[in-house]
């Protein structure tokens, strides 16, 4: 069947005002995602930057959390981000490490992978319970920083996991065979080859873990966070403030909601700031190390 | 003595029978060239001599292999120690993001020397000896990306010289490279083969033809005609053989 010049223009003319109208509207949906994000950061901005004071940064809570500031809140998630990050890192980056790069059996693999994704899909208020049960009382630890960090560990673990291992694999074979091919053993060309190249990736996951585990109000409620607590924790085994619990204390139960509402946006403003400048920070460190591991 | 033994070597992946009862020998400092279509069994049996194939789940090897009149899959074979005598250099050039100095460096380092003077001299002379060293004398602290792709490939030459290996086994070497980095290779290999036993596997009629002292074909994971590079391709005994160098098939 012959197609006329004329047709053919016409069919032309067609396919090219679909694809722009697709993309248009694919372009005006990635924008919306854009502007939504932007809406909420100004929407914490406006609302609490008037209360974002030096004392505000420094001083404790004070006139029943209507006054003063957050500091004990900001430290106690410092060290809880701290504290789990310790736990959760060099976990799930050797289980990781183990499971792209030693472990043969793809049945057990699999299995192992089904868990950490089943795991990641588990509601935090469960790790929570979880950890109040185990840690809090089994372990008889108490409302403690190193019950919390614990429990907050499990949270981020199959991020971690997850993370490590896509990195990993995303290093071509070529070069654990060049490796290999020159007598090195698998630890070697892991720990020389393998991990320096992987590793601006696995910064990435960690850095995301460290978002999650900041954010997290649930697997601390039961664990760890006080509600209220002037000085700042003495050892592992005290409680601590937090600054999502914070947040939701001040917002819900405080003594004087009303009052406290500009402090609930301070607080968040803070734990947002955090969060950007965790990111910003990995952003940095990741083209650091990109950079690095192609100069060593 | 050969250097190389192989005395009925059959190897499965999984179910597919992918070399069928082959025999070879190969004396010490000659360089041998295989050739054949592709999917004939080349590049596994050269990976059979420095054990790669073991990183293949689900393979199989019968029969056996002898290097320096050792066997090589015998259960108390150091693998490590065997790749560090048999060097191979693969098809894509594949330097580690590493500088030039270390990644010739990196096998003496995972091989336990310590001696900074032993491994800068051995750098020098390794890269002298793949006649790289004007072309990077001045930029041995940057990284090995960027060189260009011939320059790569001469490095990891070097980079498999380095550790003293008495056999350089090529997978292909020049097949990513353009002419005039092929024609360096080739001189390379030239010079190599007096010190080394070189195995090439090629898809270049003419390389094998210009680099080899013997030549093997396979086909279909036999053996065909394996002998002197000049009586192959010149007079070959079997039609099969014939055909391919002709370039009636392949």
């Amino acid at each position: 069947m012959m197609i006329s010049e004329q047709e053919e223009l016409k069919i032309d003319a067609r396919k090219n005002t679909t694809q722009r109208a697709v993309f248009a509207f694919f372009t005006f949906l990635s924008y919306c995602v854009v502007a939504i994000l932007f809406t909420i950061l100004g929407f914490i901005i406006i609302k609490g930057i008037g209360v974002i004071s030096w004392d505000f940064l420094t001083k404790a809570p004070e006139e029943g959390m209507t006054e003063g500031g957050i500091y004990p809140a900001i430290v106690g998630t410092l060290y809880l981000v701290l504290g789990s990050s310790l736990i959760s890192f060099p976990i799930g980056i050797m289980s990781g490490i183990y499971m792209n790069e030693y472990a043969t059996n793809g049945k057990l693999i699999r299995f192992i992978r089904i868990m950490t994704n089943n795991l990641s899909g588990v509601p935090s208020v469960v790790f929570g319970l979880f950890g109040m049960a185990l840690f809090v009382n089994t372990m008889g630890f108490g409302d403690s920083i190193i019950a919390g960090s614990l429990t907050l560990a499990l949270l981020s673990l199959p991020l971690v996991i997850r993370t490590t291992e896509e990195a990993m694999k995303s290093v071509d074979d070529s070069y654990r065979h060049g490796s290999l091919a020159l007598g090195a053993t698998k630890l070697q060309t892991i720990r020389r080859v393998v991990l320096p190249m992987a590793f601006p990736n696995i910064i990435t996951g960690l850095i995301l873990s460290v978002g999650r585990v900041s954010g997290e109000t649930a697997p601390i409620l039961f664990t760890v966070a006080a509600y209220f607590l002037p000085q700042l924790p003495g050892s592992i085994f005290d409680q601590c403030m937090a600054l999502p619990y914070h947040l939701y204390v001040i917002s819900t139960s405080g003594t004087d909601i009303e009052a406290s509402r500009g402090m609930a946006y301070g607080t968040a403003l803070v734990l947002v700031a955090i969060i950007l400048i965790v990111n910003l920070l990995a952003n940095a460190l990741r083209t650091y190390f990109a950079k690095k591991v192609k100069m060593n | 003595m050969y250097k190389i033994d192989t005395q009925n070597v059959d190897f499965y992946y999984g179910d597919f029978h992918a070399l069928k009862n082959i025999s070879m020998q190969i004396s010490p400092n000659t360089s041998v060239a295989f050739i054949g279509p592709s999917g004939c069994g080349k590049s596994t049996f050269l990976r059979l001599f420095n054990r790669m194939n073991d990183l293949i789940p689900g393979t199989k090897l019968e029969g056996k292999i002898y290097i320096d009149e050792r066997n090589i899959y015998d259960k108390s074979e150091n693998v490590d120690r065997l790749r560090k005598n048999v060097g191979m250099v693969f098809q894509k050039p594949n330097p580690f993001p590493k500088t030039i100095f270390e990644n010739v460096a990196y096998g003496l380092r995972v091989n336990g020397v310590k001696d900074q003077s032993y491994i800068e001299e051995t750098v020098v002379k390794t890269l002298q000896q793949v006649v790289l060293w004007d072309e990077v004398k001045d930029k041995l602290k940057e990284s090995a990306f960027a060189l260009s792709g011939g320059q790569q490939q001469r490095l990891c030459i070097a980079r498999a010289l380095a550790i003293s290996p008495s056999i350089l086994l090529m997978d292909e070497p020049t097949s990513a490279l353009d002419p005039i980095s092929t024609g360096k290779i080739e001189d390379l290999i030239h010079q190599l083969k007096e010190q080394y036993t070189i195995v090439i596997v090629t898809h270049n009629m003419q390389q094998a033809a210009r680099v080899s002292d013997k030549t093997g074909y396979f086909y279909l994971g036999e053996l065909i005609e394996y002998g002197d590079t000049r009586k192959i391709f010149t007079n070959p005994e079997k039609e099969s053989t014939q055909n391919y160098i002709t370039g009636r098939f392949g």
